[in-house]
């Protein structure tokens, strides 16, 4: 039994070295099955093999019986018959059967425990990293914490150190103040004293200057002078200073009144400027219906209402006393409520016109709008055209004056422009050569009549010379052949001058008598031709004479032309003598 | 323009008479009154000192000549020459010597202001004003010649008293709301005394004849404060020039500031800047920049002409040396043109002695150190 005893316990310290091998191994799934599954059969083999041999067959079923009883299993296993070596088989399976429930059963507790176990350290090991995690993390914060310490401690310390400074400072304001003001004080103490010194100096002065001083009257004068207003002045009573005093209080009061009527004056027009814009205000807010129009005509006419019952009672309030405190408090009180009446007013104008932008423009309001855009752009288009057309006209007239083409061109241009001035240039022109052709022809006349009349002079002359040589000479007994050739002439020229008159030039020089044809001569070969201007001028300076004496009375013309002629008797005279010999 | 012969004077004494028919002047002691058409010397006085102070009475009738080192003053008489009148202070002093609006009474101011005497040559009497403070404008007529305002100071606090310049009767005595009176001056109506504080402070009272107080205007604190002012001939307005080189003016109804004037050193917003530029080598150009004028300028040897400079226009700006007192900064001259339409001011260090208006309100003189500028304003121009 000792031997069995051992091996017992070697049985049992084998069991559990596998019990406790399979519990050693947890996370190794596979072993366990293989531990499960099919105990090494070597190991288990020689177990049992060493547990119950052909002898103790009776002493192991006690034992087994023993163990089973321990367990609390109710099945026994009874030898069969008692004594032998075979077994009553219902007991042993049963009790077979209840320790494979048993192994069952604990295997399953084993699997359940084991699952346990997996979870638990599964969670352990989660609960270690997050544990080193946040070990980790404690760490950390652990450090910044004490980071944040030491700023904090230094920030601390820096502010200790500043409001201690304050402190410092302030104090030393306060001493500083202090000191200005004790100083303060003392200056004005010092300030005082010493003035008070230099008055009582002044005042000893002043005595001692004064006594010093000799008693005589400091002014020297040689006369008093008159007033400057040339009164008298008067002695000083009460009543003068009372005066006095009227007088000053005369004069504030002058002026204060002055300024009480500026003030016055100046508080009516405002009062005025105020009425006036009370009463435009009303107007502008009192309702027109041309100008107003959709929802705030209502408004307006509402405002109106309101505006002319409190117009008519204010107004009548208001003239009646301007300077009350009361009618400028009501008037001002007015003037507010109308701005504030009117801002708002012009707050919805506001509003409207916005929301109008907005809004398509079917509303009735916006259409005179949009004719009055229309009519604007349609007259800016005509603006536009009128502005190019000028433009263009513009151009074309610069064009004209400079132009910068060919000469042929430019000339062409040029003839084209000037065409209908030059139709009438001609138009001129040859008026003025008619003009001119009949202008000649006349004066061609005209010298050769007055040459004519030159020579008709001279004939007559020379004729009126010989005769009155004849009648000088008819008083000498040579009168006879003088009168004969005198009258010769004589005759002549009267013959000949009027028929000389009537005609025109065709009969000229060759009808002449032969009297004349030694002054005549040298005309005679120009008479063809045009006179000079200068011979017509001298027969025409010679025929008023001629023709005056032939053409008035002939009395009188002959005694003048007899006079004429007799102051230029001589020269003919001398003539006529050259001429004798020559004749 | 035509000028006349150079004649000599000293001490800048050189005046026409109030109704502008004689023209005197002082060489060294003696006084000189000429014609003022035809420059002919008058009357030749002669008096015992080198003279300091020359006036001429309000009605033209006589001159006043103060020598204020002999504490002397003689009166010499236009219509009596030999007439002469001569008043000593004695050793108490003369500071400073000046007419009364009658032209009758002369107010001597002592040395140390002991003490203002006033003579009169009516009477030969004397009459004494106590504690008279010596400030930069203590003494103010009125236009009208009724009243004089004369600042006092007793015991340590200012006070005004005013008087009737007819017998010199105290009219009324108050004290005035300053630490440190610094000025005064009658508006033109004769209704209204502005009282200015020295420029510690700037503090602008106003008080009315019978010694009320009408109203203080302060425009801020602590800075230097009021340098000059100036009323309008209408008494409308009061203008102020202080040492922030700004000038406001205040109107007499409310006495509020109803506008104010800058002077920047980059004018940007006038119409025309004109700039005055000088031909002489050696002294650089002389800027100058008023409001909307044209110029006409008369100067005798340089060359100088005034052109219209684009805007903006930068103006040399002289920074003053902080340490001294009274600096060369601010407003220090303001004059209204007499239909109270323009100001014209001189901001700065600029070299202008003095600005006047032609009582017609178009032209102005400048006077600067060496230079007299006339200047004409535009009918269609106007100001700001």
């Amino acid at each position: 039994m000792g031997d069995w005893g051992l091996t017992e316990t070697s049985m049992d310290n084998y069991e559990i070295s596998i019990l406790s091998h399979v519990a050693m191994s947890p996370s190794r799934h596979n072993n366990l099955m293989s531990a499960y599954s099919l105990p090494s059969s070597k190991s288990s083999y020689s177990v049992i093999s060493a547990f119950c041999t052909e002898d103790n067959i009776p002493q192991c079923i006690s034992y087994i019986n023993q163990e089973l009883g321990s367990l609390g299993l109710a099945a026994h296993i009874q030898a069969d018959p008692p004594g032998r070596a075979s077994l009553n088989a219902a007991p042993a399976l049963n009790a077979m059967y209840e320790l494979l429930q048993i192994h069952r059963r604990s295997m399953n507790n084993v699997e359940e425990l084991e699952k346990e176990q997996l979870k638990k350290t599964s969670t352990l090991e989660h609960m270690q990293t997050s544990n080193s995690r946040l070990k980790d993390q404690l760490e950390l914060s652990i450090r910044e914490k004490s980071g944040l310490h030491e700023t904090e401690r230094q920030l601390q310390l820096k502010l200790k150190t500043l409001q201690s400074c304050l402190k410092t400072e302030k104090d030393e304001v306060q001493k500083l103040q202090s000191i200005i003001a004790s100083r303060a004080s003392q200056y004005s103490h010092d300030a005082k004293r010493k003035e008070r010194e230099a008055a009582k100096l002044k005042e000893r002065l002043s005595q001692l200057l004064v006594d010093r001083k000799d008693k005589k009257l400091a002014i020297e004068m040689l006369n008093s002078v008159g007033r400057s207003d040339g009164k008298r002045s008067h002695w000083k009573t009460a009543k003068a200073t009372a005066s006095r005093e009227a007088e000053m209080y005369k004069s504030l009061l002058s002026d204060y009144e002055a300024s009480q009527r500026a003030l016055m004056l100046e508080n009516a027009e405002l009062q005025k400027v105020l009425q006036q814009m009370k009463k435009e205000m009303m107007h502008i807010l009192s309702p027109c219906p041309p100008l107003n129009r959709g929802g705030s005509a209502e408004e307006s006419q509402e405002l109106g209402d309101s505006d002319r019952e409190e117009r008519s009672a204010e107004t009548s309030r208001e003239t009646l006393d301007q300077s009350c405190e009361h009618a400028r408090e009501q008037l001002t009180n007015s003037i507010r409520q109308q701005w504030r009446k009117l801002r708002n007013h012009v707050q919805k104008l506001d509003n409207q016109a916005s929301l109008v932008q907005n809004q398509p423009p079917s509303n009735a309001e916006v259409i005179p709008l949009e004719t009055h855009e229309h009519e604007v752009e349609r007259m800016r288009l005509e603006v536009q055209q009128c502005k190019e057309f000028i433009h263009a006209q513009q151009q074309l007239l610069q064009q004209q004056l400079n132009t910068s083409f060919d000469d042929e061109t430019a000339a062409l241009l040029n003839g084209c422009y000037t065409l209908e001035e030059k139709e009438r240039l001609k138009e001129e022109w040859r008026l003025f050569d008619e003009q001119k052709r009949n202008f000649e022809k006349e004066r061609k006349n005209f010298t050769e009549a007055a040459i004519r009349l030159g020579r008709e002079k001279r004939a007559f002359e020379e004729d009126r010379a010989a005769w009155l040589k004849h009648q000088f000479l008819s008083m000498t007994p040579f009168a006879d052949r003088m009168r004969s050739s005198s009258s010769d002439g004589q005759s002549a020229l009267s013959v000949k001058s009027e028929p000389e008159i009537r005609t025109s030039s065709s009969k000229a020089p060759p009808v002449k008598s032969s009297a004349y044809t030694t002054f005549s001569t040298p005309k005679s070969s120009k008479s063809a031709a045009v006179p000079s201007t200068i011979d017509v001028c001298r027969t025409l300076r010679l025929i008023p004479d001629y023709r005056e004496s032939s053409a008035t009375e002939d009395e009188e013309s002959w005694l003048k032309s007899k006079s004429k002629v007799c102051s230029s008797d001589l020269s003919i005279f001398s003539l006529d003598e050259d001429k004798n010999p020559l004749t | 323009m035509n000028f006349s012969e150079v004649f000599k004077q000293s001490n800048q004494l050189c005046k026409v008479s109030p109704d502008g028919k004689y023209l005197a002047t002082c060489v060294q002691y003696r006084l000189v009154i000429r014609d003022v058409n035809t420059l002919q010397i008058l009357n030749l006085y002669t008096c015992l000192d080198q003279i300091s102070h020359m006036e001429w009475s309000s009605d033209s009738l006589f001159i006043l000549c103060a020598m204020y080192k002999r504490a002397l003053v003689q009166v010499w008489s236009l219509e009596q020459p030999d007439w002469h009148c001569k008043i000593d202070e004695g050793s108490i002093g003369l500071v400073s010597s000046r007419w009364s609006p009658d032209g009758r009474h002369i107010l001597n101011t002592t040395e140390f202001h002991l003490r203002i005497t006033v003579w009169s040559l009516c009477t030969k009497a004397v009459s004494y004003i106590k504690y008279p403070k010596a400030c930069q404008k203590g003494l103010d007529f009125s236009r009208d010649g009724c009243y004089m305002a004369l600042a006092e100071r007793r015991d340590c606090k200012d006070y005004v008293s005013i008087f009737v310049c007819d017998d010199w009767h105290l009219l009324r005595h108050f004290e005035t709301e300053t630490q440190d009176l610094s000025g005064l001056e009658w508006s033109p109506n004769g209704c209204v005394l502005a009282v200015w504080e020295s420029c510690l402070e700037y503090k602008m009272s106003l008080y009315s004849l019978d010694g009320r107080l009408l109203s203080t205007y302060s425009a801020y604190e602590w800075s230097l404060g009021i340098k000059s002012v100036s009323w309008s001939p209408s008494s409308q307005f009061l203008a102020i020039g202080s040492f922030d080189e700004k000038v406001r003016i205040l109107n007499h109804i409310t006495w509020k500031k109803i506008a104010q004037f800058e002077h920047p050193a980059i004018i940007d917003n006038t119409k025309t800047v004109y700039k005055e530029i000088e031909k002489r080598p050696a002294v650089s150009s002389d800027e100058m920049s008023l409001h909307d004028i044209t110029v006409a300028s008369s100067l005798f040897s340089t060359q100088s002409k005034y052109d219209i400079s684009p805007l903006p226009v930068q103006i040399p700006v002289v920074k003053p040396d902080p340490d001294r007192a009274n600096p060369k900064i601010g407003v220090s001259a303001l004059a209204f043109s007499s239909d109270s339409r323009y100001i014209a001011t001189k901001n700065g260090g600029f070299q202008v002695h003095s600005l006047n208006w032609h009582c017609s309100g178009d032209s102005l003189i400048l006077i600067g150190k060496d230079q007299l500028c006339l200047c004409y304003m535009d009918a269609d121009q106007n100001n700001e």
